[in-house]
């Protein structure tokens, strides 16, 4: 019995929910402006008041980018008592579902927001932008108004992305939040396991445990891996030290610090918003800037 | 709205190069029915070599495309020709085209209409590895017969490689074209009439040298011609230029071209940025062309596009690849079979690039792109990692590094160009607009899907 209820715990599941700026009224708001990210494993939907973060929605993605779309903006109005869908003046739909959120003005690349949302959240010193998501792993050149100069994505797979990390996360049986601190209870820093594939990986890691490795060793590897993984795609770029993660991965240190000693220099975190909102944010600033814009004809 | 900076007009040409498109598969559905020997092969096959027969041939590329190209309007119908080809075990990451052709046999059904053509015999250049195998399989399946020529490109002409080799190999194809007609006549029981023989290598020659023309005179600004519109001229030499009616057209289309670049008529009025592509496109998806011109973008060809159909000859003096001189341009006189089988071997090994590519990447195939970003003065290239051909996608990221060594923006992204399951639309535009972005360019205009 004690074996099924292991089973259905989810550990991958990241932290879900919504939450509203406790000190902003959105009927003080000249513009209310979304930005829904539809992502392949997550969804956000942030609004802005006057192109400040005053709510969001944070959820995992399902199969139908619309339905996803709908229930990550409800899910961010619901954390605002009063306020309707039509009370938002621009809503701005990115991510890989950008074309299908339903209620989107405009659809607009997940490179370019998630460069503008990045200026957002860390200021305009921003120069390169690691954005590692569900799937996708994109390394952004930006000026200091967070447009883009120059993009690198990985190709096709889920080693060294967010999927990536649940897949181990599960198969270790080790909650997702807990990834990163676990990976540095080791003694020494192991090899990399393969980041080829995500099913090599996942079956080199089964392999090691059978050979004796213990969980932290493992997942040492594997976030070891996944900093390798990443530092070959951001290399391509001009890589400046005024660097700065976004999506859900920038949430695991395991990730983080030994991407720094590939880097060799700190990557800024100084940042109180959550990262995987970036993309969501640039989305509700490109709204505003558009709405501002619609406005002047 | 922002002011063009061209006038632009449709291509007179167009109407001419659908009918001609559309006799060739009407010819090859008849074929039998009157009398015509019909025969299947690949685009690179020396399609000149049944000329000495009153024949149709099916070539097997553009076929497997037309099949993916009904991934766009019928899904569901699409879907039965690669189910039925991958039930009887060709499996994902072989040839694309291949796949398609192969479910289209098993189905007993021609893309065009009716039962799938029945084919005397297949005869097949090993420029590609694949393409071999393709039709050893198609004639193991249908049970007709199959001749395979072993065909070895010249290296790139960077190489240095030595006449003595070039001689022998030129000797080796010589040799088994020479066996192939004598196959042929007894597969088909008919003679080989030589006069036709040596009409249809000389039409061959001066079709892929008038295609190399047409690619030439699109380095003017404004280009001329877009590549879409070059990927629906190109095809009539890769199923047909042996023909005479195929000649024909390109001798009008050069003149057409050329009075475009005369009278500055663009491809598109507003020509923001020229960029090149590498690799077929996703034959399924063009769209991604309307998505570039709505940022004023042209993209001026491709190393694929100017090659498929191309005879380029390398000009040692400038270090640049020319239109290939015909050996009517250069005064030659073929009057016997072995005269025309050397004609063909010769320009086949010396002027196609793609099958050069195909056998030999490397920097051969970098100097060839590096030359086409000079020459049609390219501001940048997007590369079509093509998981669905082996050989086009032969050392692509090598060329992509060079690219980028170079300064020139460069974008990739995934896909297949005849296997709609391996392209991400969404994802692919996503770059693109996104690469726009960074090359410093505005959409000028709204992206209308299906436009």
């Amino acid at each position: 019995m004690a074996e099924m209820e292991e089973q259905t715990i989810e550990y991958w599941r990241w932290d879900e929910g919504n939450w509203k700026n406790p000190d902003m009224d959105f009927k003080d708001a000249e513009i209310l402006t979304a930005g829904i990210d539809v992502g392949s494993v997550s969804s956000q939907a942030v609004i802005m008041a006057d192109g400040e973060l005053f709510a969001y929605g944070n959820t995992r993605s399902g199969y139908n980018s619309r339905d996803s779309a709908s229930n990550v903006m409800n899910m961010a109005l619901e954390a605002v008592p009063g306020l309707k869908l039509e009370d938002i003046h621009y809503v701005v739909g990115t991510g890989y579902g950008r074309v299908r959120v339903p209620f989107a003005n405009k659809a607009i690349t997940e490179i370019a927001c998630h460069a503008r949302g990045a200026n957002y959240m860390y200021g305009p010193k921003v120069r390169t932008i690691m954005d590692m998501g569900g799937q996708d792993l994109k390394a952004i050149s930006c000026d200091e108004r967070g447009k883009v100069l120059n993009f690198v994505m990985n190709e096709k797979c889920a080693a060294g992305t967010g999927r990536g990390m649940e897949v181990m996360a599960d198969l270790l049986k080790v909650p997702i939040q807990k990834v990163g601190e676990m990976s540095f209870q080791v003694e020494k820093e192991p090899p990399p396991v393969s980041t080829t594939c995500v099913l090599f990986a996942k079956t080199e890691a089964l392999g090691l445990l059978k050979n004796g490795w213990s969980v932290p060793k493992v997942l040492a590897a594997y976030c070891s891996a996944m900093a390798h993984r990443i530092y070959g795609v951001v290399k391509t770029v001009d890589v400046k030290k005024e660097f700065v993660i976004t999506g859900g991965c920038a949430k695991n240190s395991g990730i983080i610090n030994r991407l720094e000693k590939e880097l060799g220099f700190e990557i800024y975190k100084d940042t109180k918003v959550d990262t995987q909102l970036a993309g969501a944010i640039g989305a509700a600033l490109f709204g505003k800037a558009l709405y501002e814009k619609s406005k002047k004809k | 709205m922002v002011e063009k900076k061209y006038k632009t007009a449709p291509l007179k040409s167009w109407d001419k190069a659908k009918e001609i498109r559309l006799n060739i598969y009407k010819e090859i559905a008849e074929a039998k029915s009157k009398g015509k020997v019909l025969l299947g092969g690949g685009a690179e096959s020396l399609i000149a070599l049944p000329t000495g027969f009153d024949y149709a041939m099916l070539v097997g590329e553009p076929y497997g495309a037309a099949i993916s190209y009904l991934a766009k309007s019928d899904p569901d119908e699409y879907m039965k020709y690669v189910e039925a080809s991958e039930h009887a075990g060709y499996p994902r990451d072989l040839c694309a085209y291949m796949r398609n052709y192969i479910g289209s046999i098993l189905r007993d059904k021609y893309v065009f209409g009716g039962p799938f053509p029945k084919i005397d015999f297949y005869l097949q250049a090993g420029f590609c590895d694949t393409h071999s195998k393709w039709y050893q399989a198609v004639s193991d399946i249908t049970g007709r017969p199959y001749f395979s020529l072993d065909l070895v490109p010249f290296d790139w002409e960077i190489e240095g490689e030595s006449e003595k080799t070039k001689d022998l190999k030129r000797k080796y194809i010589v040799d088994q074209i020479h066996e192939a007609i004598a196959w042929m006549e007894k597969q088909t029981g008919r003679e080989f009439n030589d006069e036709t023989f040596i009409q249809g290598v000389l039409n061959e020659c001066e079709s892929t040298s008038l295609w190399a023309k047409v690619c030439i005179a699109n380095r003017a600004i404004p280009a001329p011609l877009d590549e879409k519109t070059m990927l629906s001229l190109y095809v009539l030499a890769v199923i047909g230029r042996p023909r005479n009616d195929v000649v024909e057209f390109y001798r009008e289309l050069l003149d057409e071209v050329e009075d475009r670049v005369a009278n500055q008529i663009a491809a598109n009025p507003y020509e923001t940025a020229r960029i090149i592509t590498d690799s077929q496109p996703p034959w399924f998806a063009l769209d991604l062309f309307r998505l570039l011109e709505t940022y004023g973008v042209v993209s001026v060809g491709a190393h694929y596009t100017f090659g498929l159909s191309g005879g380029w000859e390398y000009d040692e003096e400038n270090k640049t690849w020319e239109a290939g001189k015909t050996p009517q341009e250069k005064g030659v006189e073929v009057k016997t079979r072995d005269e025309a089988a050397n004609v063909l071997a010769d320009w086949w090994l010396r002027t196609g690039t793609v099958c050069r590519g195909v056998r030999h990447s490397g920097a051969g195939k970098i100097q060839r792109i590096m030359d086409m970003v000079d020459r049609w003065k390219v501001d940048g290239a997007i590369v079509h990692l093509n998981r669905g051909c082996e050989g086009t996608s032969l050392g692509q990221m090598d060329i992509v590094s060079s690219l980028l060594e170079r300064g020139l923006p460069t974008m990739t992204y995934e896909g297949n160009h005849a296997d709609p399951r391996e392209y991400d639309e969404n994802r692919t535009f996503a770059r693109i607009e996104s690469f726009m972005e960074t090359m410093g360019l505005k959409q000028l205009y709204e992206f209308k899907k299906g436009e």
